[in-house]
C-alpha cells in the first residue's frame, strides 16, 4: 500500500487556516448575543419572561410555613452565596426554638443557622416538650419604618413591593438598622452601605424564585405572584388558613406572611 | 420560675438576633447631641442676657455665644467620623429624603450656624471696627466683610445692632430647639427600639441640653477667670446656678418621669427596658447617671439656693456641680443612645458594647473631637474678647 506523503507546504497553510477559523469563531461565539444563562432555567414564576415588566401591575407574596422548616441551613447558604455576604452578618438567618414543659421558651441561632441544626442543645436541663425552626428574612413591609428614616431615599420601596437600597447613594448612617423592628438590616463591612435581603429581585424580574426558596427542600419557604390565581402563596393567602405576621403591633405591615407561627415567635 | 405569659420566660434564652450583635451607633454619636447640647445651653444664657435682659449674666454673655460658636463649629465631626461612607455626606442637603427626620440636619444646622455666626459678628462689631481701622491688607479686608463695611459706631447705628441681636437672637432661640429637640426626634421616633420610642425623647434632650450648656459656661467661666488671676462675678454666677437649677429640675424629673412611665403601662416589651435598667445599665444608669450625677448636684443645688454660703465656697460648689452636671449629660446620652441598642429587637437578650481605644469611632478620636473646640475657642479669642470687662481694661 503507496502512502501518500502530504506536502509540507499545503499542511501549514492549512494549518493556519484552521486556527484562523477557530480563532473567529471563537471570538464569534464570545461576542455573538446568545441566549442569557438564566433563560436556560426553566421558568419558575410564570407570566414573566417574554413580556414587559408592568411594574405598577406586580405583587409578591413571601410565605414561611414553620411547621415544614428542618432547620437543614440550605437557604441561609444560598443566600450567603448568592450575596457574598460577609461572616457575621445574615441577609436571612434560621432560629430554633425550644420549648420545655415548665413553658420556658429558648432560643438560638449559632451562626445564624448556616451550618444547619445538626445537633440538638444540651444545656437545657428540663424536659422538652416541643422545637421548631423559624426562617427570618426582609419583611418587604407595606409601611416600611426604614424607607421613612433614611435621610437620602437610598431605601425605597419600588411599586411591585420591594424594599431596596441602592448602595451607590446609602451614606452608611445605620439610621434605617435602628429603625427596623426585625432587624434585617447591617452595615456591609467591606462596602460600608446598608444590606439586607432584597427576596432576590434580580431573580424575580428574570422569572426565578428568591435563591433561599429555590433551595429548600421541604418548601417551608414560598414565593409567588399575587397577580397569578394559580400560584401557591395566592391559594394559601386567600384560602382559609391562619397566617400571621412578625411583630403585628409596629404598623409596618409586612408582605412576609408566617404559617403555623406560633405565639412565642418574635 | 414564671409561667410563659412572664417576663422571665421571654429572657430565658437570652437570644439576641445575629445582626443585633453589634452596636451600630457608638461613640461618636454619644458625642453629637453632647455637643449640640452644650451649643443649645450656652446659646440659652446668651439670649437671657441679650433678649431677655438679665442684666447679671452680662459678664459671661459674649462667652457663652463664642463658647456655642466653637462647639457649633465642630458639631458635624462626630458624625462625619461616624458615617459609613462620610465622602457621601452632601447626599443629605442634595437629595434630602422629605419623610426623615435626619434629612432635615444639614438646613437645621445650617441656619443655626448662619444666626449665630451674625449674632457674634454684631456683637463685637465694636471690636471688630477696631480692628479693622488698625489692620493693613488682607487683614483688613477680612475685617472689612466681618463689620458689613461700616465703621460706624455712633449711638444710632450701635442702637440698631442693638435690635439686630435681639431680633437675631429671638430668632436663634427656637431655632436652638429645634436643632437639639429634633436631635431627640430622631431617637423617640424610633418605634422599634422601645427606650427611645418616647414623645418625652425630645423634651428629655432639650433640658438635658440646657443642663449640659449652663454648666459649661459656669464651669469655664470659674476656671478661666481664676487661671486668669481675675475675679469671679458672684452674682453672674448665683444667676447662672439659679437657670442651671431650674432647668436640672425639669431635665431629671423628665428623665425620671420616662422609666415610671415604662414600669407604669408596662406597655409592649417593657420587660425589655426594666431589663435593661437593671441589668446591663444597672451601673451606669442607676448608680452614676441618678444617684451619683442627679441626687448628689440636686441637693447640692438645693443648699447654693437656701443657705447664705461663703462666696468662696459657693464659687467652688458651683463648679463642682457644674462639672458633675456635665458628667451627668454625658453619661444620660451614653445610657440612651448605646444602652437603648444593647437590647436586642428579638426581645430576649441584650448585647455588649465595647469602647475601643482605636479607629474612627474609638476613645482616641472622642479624645480629639472633644478637644478641637477648645481649640477653636483660644483661636476666637485672639479676635473677640471673652469677658466685658476686658474691654473696660483695655479702654483704661
Amino acid at each position: 500500500m503507496k502512502i501518500l506523503n502530504p506536502s509540507p507546504k499545503l499542511n501549514r497553510r492549512s494549518f493556519i487556516k484552521k486556527v484562523l477559523n477557530g480563532t473567529i469563531a471563537g471570538s464569534l461565539y464570545l461576542v455573538w448575543p446568545m441566549k442569557g444563562v438564566s433563560l436556560e432555567i426553566p421558568e419558575q414564576i410564570p407570566g414573566i419572561r417574554g413580556k414587559d415588566y408592568d411594574i405598577l401591575n406586580r405583587e409578591f407574596a413571601f410565605i414561611v410555613d414553620i411547621t415544614r422548616c428542618i432547620g437543614c441551613g440550605s437557604c441561609c447558604v444560598a443566600d450567603k452565596r448568592e450575596y457574598n455576604v460577609p461572616d457575621g452578618n445574615y441577609r436571612t438567618w434560621v432560629e430554633r426554638y425550644v420549648k420545655g414543659f415548665s413553658d420556658n421558651v429558648y432560643v438560638d441561632s449559632p451562626n445564624g443557622g448556616l451550618d444547619g441544626y445538626q445537633h440538638p442543645r444540651t444545656d437545657i436541663d428540663e424536659k422538652i416538650r416541643d422545637t421548631f425552626f423559624v426562617p427570618k428574612l426582609c419583611n418587604m413591609c407595606r409601611e416600611a419604618p426604614c424607607v421613612q428614616v433614611c435621610p437620602v431615599g437610598a431605601t425605597f420601596k419600588t411599586p411591585d413591593g420591594f424594599v431596596l437600597i441602592d448602595e451607590k447613594r446609602c451614606v452608611g448612617c445605620a439610621y434605617c438598622i435602628q429603625a427596623c423592628p426585625y432587624s434585617a438590616r447591617f452595615l456591609n463591612p467591606v462596602t460600608k452601605v446598608a444590606e439586607k435581603c432584597t427576596w432576590c429581585y434580580h431573580r424575580v424580574r428574570k422569572g426565578l424564585l428568591p435563591a433561599c426558596v429555590e433551595v429548600c427542600p421541604t418548601g417551608a419557604r414560598k414565593f409567588g405572584s399575587m397577580k397569578d390565581k394559580t400560584s401557591e402563596v395566592y391559594k394559601i393567602l386567600k384560602g382559609p388558613g391562619v397566617l400571621t405576621v412578625l411583630k403585628k403591633e409596629m404598623g409596618t405591615w409586612p408582605a412576609l406572611y408566617y404559617e403555623g407561627a406560633r405565639r412565642e415567635v418574635i | 420560675m414564671e409561667t410563659a405569659h412572664g417576663p422571665a420566660a421571654m429572657l430565658i434564652s437570652n437570644y439576641v438576633f445575629p445582626n443585633d450583635l453589634h452596636v451600630h451607633w457608638s461613640m461618636m454619636i454619644v458625642l453629637y447631641p453632647y455637643i449640640t447640647g452644650l451649643v443649645d445651653g450656652a446659646f440659652i444664657i446668651a439670649a437671657l442676657y441679650y433678649l431677655f435682659d438679665v442684666k447679671t449674666l452680662k459678664p459671661v454673655a459674649r462667652f457663652s455665644l463664642l463658647f456655642a460658636l466653637a462647639f457649633l463649629c465642630c458639631a458635624t465631626l462626630p458624625l462625619l467620623l461616624h458615617l459609613g461612607r462620610p465622602e457621601r455626606n452632601l447626599n443629605m442637603l442634595l437629595t434630602p429624603s422629605p419623610s426623615s427626620a435626619m434629612a432635615g440636619f444639614g438646613y437645621i444646622y445650617a441656619v443655626s450656624m448662619g444666626v449665630l455666626v451674625f449674632i457674634v459678628l454684631f456683637v463685637y462689631r465694636e471690636d471688630l471696627v477696631e480692628l479693622r481701622t488698625t489692620s493693613k491688607g488682607w487683614l483688613q479686608l477680612l475685617y472689612r466683610a466681618m463689620t458689613f463695611d461700616s465703621i460706624d459706631l455712633s449711638k444710632d447705628a450701635l442702637e440698631l445692632d442693638r435690635k439686630i441681636i435681639r431680633f437675631l437672637v429671638g430668632i436663634g432661640i427656637p431655632i436652638a430647639v429645634v436643632l437639639h429637640g429634633y436631635v431627640g426626634f430622631i431617637f423617640g421616633g424610633v418605634k422599634a427600639n422601645p427606650t427611645w420610642s418616647t414623645p418625652l425623647m425630645p423634651v428629655i434632650f432639650l433640658f438635658s441640653a440646657c443642663v449640659s450648656g449652663i454648666s459649661a459656661i459656669i464651669l469655664a467661666y470659674i476656671v478661666i477667670r481664676k487661671i486668669k488671676g481675675r475675679s469671679i462675678d458672684h452674682g453672674c454666677i448665683k444667676t447662672c446656678i439659679k437657670t442651671l437649677t431650674l432647668f436640672f429640675i425639669m431635665a431629671f424629673a423628665f428623665e425620671m418621669l420616662e422609666v415610671f412611665s415604662h414600669s407604669y403601662l408596662k406597655s409592649g416589651y417593657h420587660h425589655m427596658v426594666e431589663g435593661l435598667l437593671n441589668g446591663p445599665l444597672a451601673s451606669s444608669f442607676w448608680l452614676w447617671q441618678v444617684k451619683i450625677c442627679s441626687v448628689i448636684p440636686l441637693f447640692t443645688l438645693g443648699v447654693l439656693g437656701i443657705f447664705r454660703i461663703k462666696t468662696t465656697l459657693y464659687n467652688f460648689l458651683a463648679a463642682a456641680v457644674s462639672g458633675i452636671l456635665l458628667l451627668q449629660v454625658l453619661i444620660m446620652r451614653w445610657n440612651v443612645v448605646i444602652g437603648g441598642q444593647l437590647m436586642s429587637k428579638s426581645a430576649r437578650g441584650y448585647t455588649q458594647f465595647h469602647p475601643e481605644w482605636w479607629g474612627r469611632e474609638g476613645i482616641l478620636a472622642v479624645i480629639i473631637v472633644m478637644a478641637i473646640p477648645f481649640i477653636i475657642l483660644l483661636v476666637l479669642s485672639r479676635i473677640f474678647p471673652f469677658w466685658e470687662t476686658d474691654n473696660e481694661i483695655k479702654a483704661k
